[in-house]
């Protein structure tokens, strides 16, 4: 059997390894080489993709929590949606979550992921509070922002590439609701967009979809979407049922017109210029997680996702030159999320920067990656960079003027010799 | 407080189904051998649910410690849940029949030995629940593992008998019969995708079964189908096959 990654793309051979005993994992690291840790297979690209592939899901266990102060020791393959069903009821929620809850806590430090609150909480590695990496010799580190802090600089963000995560202690916050008040901002173009992120800068989260075949006057027209937790009280949680899509779509049902529907139906029905609602956690932070294997209505060729982040400054020129190169090429993106962004961490290859950043989902065809590369050069002109956890194509070059911590991190990675060891098709790709 | 009982705890699909039940609300007695290698998974479960969640040994081969075994059991538990078995290994269970015997003790007669003493409690009290995890390998036997296969039979047969006697008493007896499983167990082989079930999903259907009190349980449920096919095969055909 071999793993695919959230993007249906590539598909590769590889051998996987499963562990029960801290020394079954480090037998298998002493025996095998190009091995890569692998959590839940969100990542949408090949950031976990090697020949010999280590699943960490099935190390999910519990192993304690502190109710005084929120802190929750977990093992690294537990899901976020595991830690939410156990602690929303009793009133505590995850300091930081990615727009998918279907993902373990090592993927979340090795990706050091991020959400709709990045601009006030920061980095998933924010609330870590210590985790233990297995290095290649098979020794065990703690690691924290006070102890063996290179390791823990390089691990959160990292790509799975210095060692295995196996279990971290993270900080839960408190809630008093599951729900959230929400309110959505209808924009007509870019400009109104970010004054509308910076209008609400003080909310805890925000984030904005775009409509991205939007042309002249129109461009940047969005769905802004800002919220904070309530507090009434209402804790019960109940994971709902899910839709599922069965099989993959028909790669010809994605174009240019089911898009602009799409787009259509979701900026459409607002009314309001300003609206208001109540919604729960699941509707607001996961609205994907509702629909499950989402990622099949690309087809069997896949899809990949591309996110880029720009510094403050060019934001707003840089975001105008793409969208009008994307609404020119006519290629559809099914989700365009844009955001406003908090200040970078010292992690060496965390993505985040104060700026903006757009995600947007292609499918895989002939011509995607010609044209992905011309919109890095707009990036790259604009001083932004690429997120990893999302990638299957970026060049070494576009990738590392975007890291200008890639050095120190590859010196780690000889120093602990993980280089021999640990590797992804998109590290061996990109060069780390 | 509410105890289920879960004998052969280390299994997948046992801690599974304990997570599931755990989930609902109740208390745990974890029953293995050497059971204190189910101290984390017993703390994880703790920290999930914050229920009591004890794990207590049992050799299900030792036949005379069986009831000293439930009598320490200072609650007695509202249910128990048989997830032992032992696959075993056909041909060597052909030549040496101290492995065939293991598998027909282990599968069998252990468990027997063991629902017995159960059973009779239960009846007294009028009330509780009993589930055996049987196997689809028992509807029919195959060259591939009738050792096995025939004990699964024997123990459906015995969950079968029991339900009837103990109909009276208003005590539950559900038989579950797994198809394939992606467990430790099955983790050799190479099994379709669309006939394997997530030790999750057992479970899920386990819990869902018995509080609806249904007698026999086929999981995945398509397994019901695929058996009634393979029990219909006339036998002068299926000797000649290799299903």
């Amino acid at each position: 059997m071999s793993l695919l990654s959230w993007g249906n793309y590539p598909k590769v051979n590889n051998t996987v390894f499963n562990f029960k005993t801290l020394l079954n994992l480090k037998e298998i690291i002493h025996k095998y080489t190009e091995l890569i840790p692998y959590g839940h297979g969100r990542s949408y690209g090949d950031s976990a993709l090697s020949k010999n592939i280590i699943q960490v899901r099935p190390r999910n266990y519990f192993i304690n929590f502190n109710k005084a102060t929120g802190l929750l020791h977990v093992q690294a393959g537990v899901l976020l949606s595991d830690i939410l069903n156990v602690f929303v009821p009793r009133g505590w929620f995850l300091k930081v979550t990615p727009g998918t809850k279907l993902i373990t806590v090592g993927g979340a430090i090795a990706s050091d992921v991020h959400g709709k609150n990045h601009h006030i909480a920061g980095c998933f590695s924010e609330s870590i509070i210590m985790f233990r990496l297995m290095l290649p010799d098979g020794e065990v580190f703690e690691c924290s922002k006070q102890e063996n802090t290179e390791l823990f600089k390089a691990t959160c963000g990292g790509m799975g590439l210095t060692g295995v995560i196996l279990d971290a202690t993270i900080q839960l916050k408190r809630i008093n609701s599951q729900y959230i008040d929400q309110t959505k901002i209808k924009t007509k173009n870019l400009k109104a967009t970010f004054a509308a992120f910076e209008k609400y800068k003080t909310s805890e989260y925000s984030v904005a979809w775009i409509d991205c075949l939007a042309r002249g006057e129109d461009i940047g027209k969005s769905l802004v979407m800002v919220g904070e937790f309530r507090n009434d009280g209402k804790l019960e949680y109940k994971s709902k049922n899910k839709l599922t899509i069965p099989f993959n779509f028909p790669t010809f049902s994605l174009n240019n017109w089911t898009v602009n529907i799409f787009n259509w139906l979701y900026y459409g029905k607002v009314k309001d210029k300003v609206s208001k609602q109540r919604v729960d956690i699941d509707s607001f932070f996961y609205p994907l997680d509702a629909i499950g294997d989402w990622n099949k209505i690309y087809g069997k060729n896949g899809f990949t996702q591309y996110q880029f982040i720009l510094p403050m400054a060019s934001s707003y020129d840089g975001l105008i030159e793409i969208l009008q190169t994307i609404s020119k090429s006519r290629k559809g993106s099914f989700l365009t999320v844009l955001k406003l962004y908090g200040k970078a961490n010292d992690n060496y290859l965390s993505f985040p920067m104060e700026g903006y950043s757009l995600a947007l989902d292609f499918k895989i065809e002939k011509g995607l990656f010609g044209f992905l590369d011309e919109l890095d050069q707009i990036v790259l002109k604009h001083k932004g960079r690429i997120y990893l956890a999302k990638d299957v194509r970026v060049s070494k070059e576009v990738f590392e003027q975007g890291y200008p911590n890639i050095d120190k991190f590859r010196e780690l990675r000889q120093t602990y010799k993980m280089n021999d060891k640990f590797n992804s098709l998109q590290s061996k790709r990109v060069g780390i | 407080m509410s105890y289920v009982l879960i004998l052969g705890a280390k299994s997948d699909i046992a801690k599974a189904v304990a997570r599931k039940y755990a989930e609902n609300g109740y208390d745990l007695y974890l029953a293995a051998r050497n059971s204190n290698e189910l101290d984390e998974f017993a703390q994880d479960i703790t920290v999930r649910s914050q229920n009591t969640v004890k794990h207590i040994d049992l050799d299900i081969l030792d036949f005379d410690s069986h009831q000293a075994f439930y009598e320490q059991l200072e609650e007695k538990p509202l249910g128990v849940i048989s997830a032992i078995g032992y696959l075993g290994e056909q041909e060597e269970a052909q030549t040496n029949f101290n492995e065939a015997k293991q598998i027909i003790d282990t599968n069998y007669a252990g468990i027997v030995s063991l629902f017995n003493i159960i059973a009779n409690d239960f009846e007294e009290r009028k009330s509780g629940f009993i589930i055996g995890i049987s196997s689809v390998a028992g509807d029919r036997g195959r060259k591939s593992n009738y050792i096995y296969g025939s004990a699964k039979a024997a123990f459906t047969a015995y969950l079968s008998g029991l339900r009837n006697r103990l109909y009276e008493a208003k005590v539950h007896v559900m038989t579950v019969k797994p198809g394939f499983v992606a467990t430790e167990m099955t983790a050799d082989m190479d099994l379709p995708e669309k006939l394997t079930a997530q030790p999750d999903e057992v479970a899920d259907d386990i819990y869902k079964a018995q509080q609806k009190n249904k007698n026999v349980l086929y999981t995945k449920w398509i397994w019901r189908w695929v058996m009634l096919i393979i029990k219909s095969i006339p036998e002068w055909k299926f000797k000649e096959s290799n299903i």
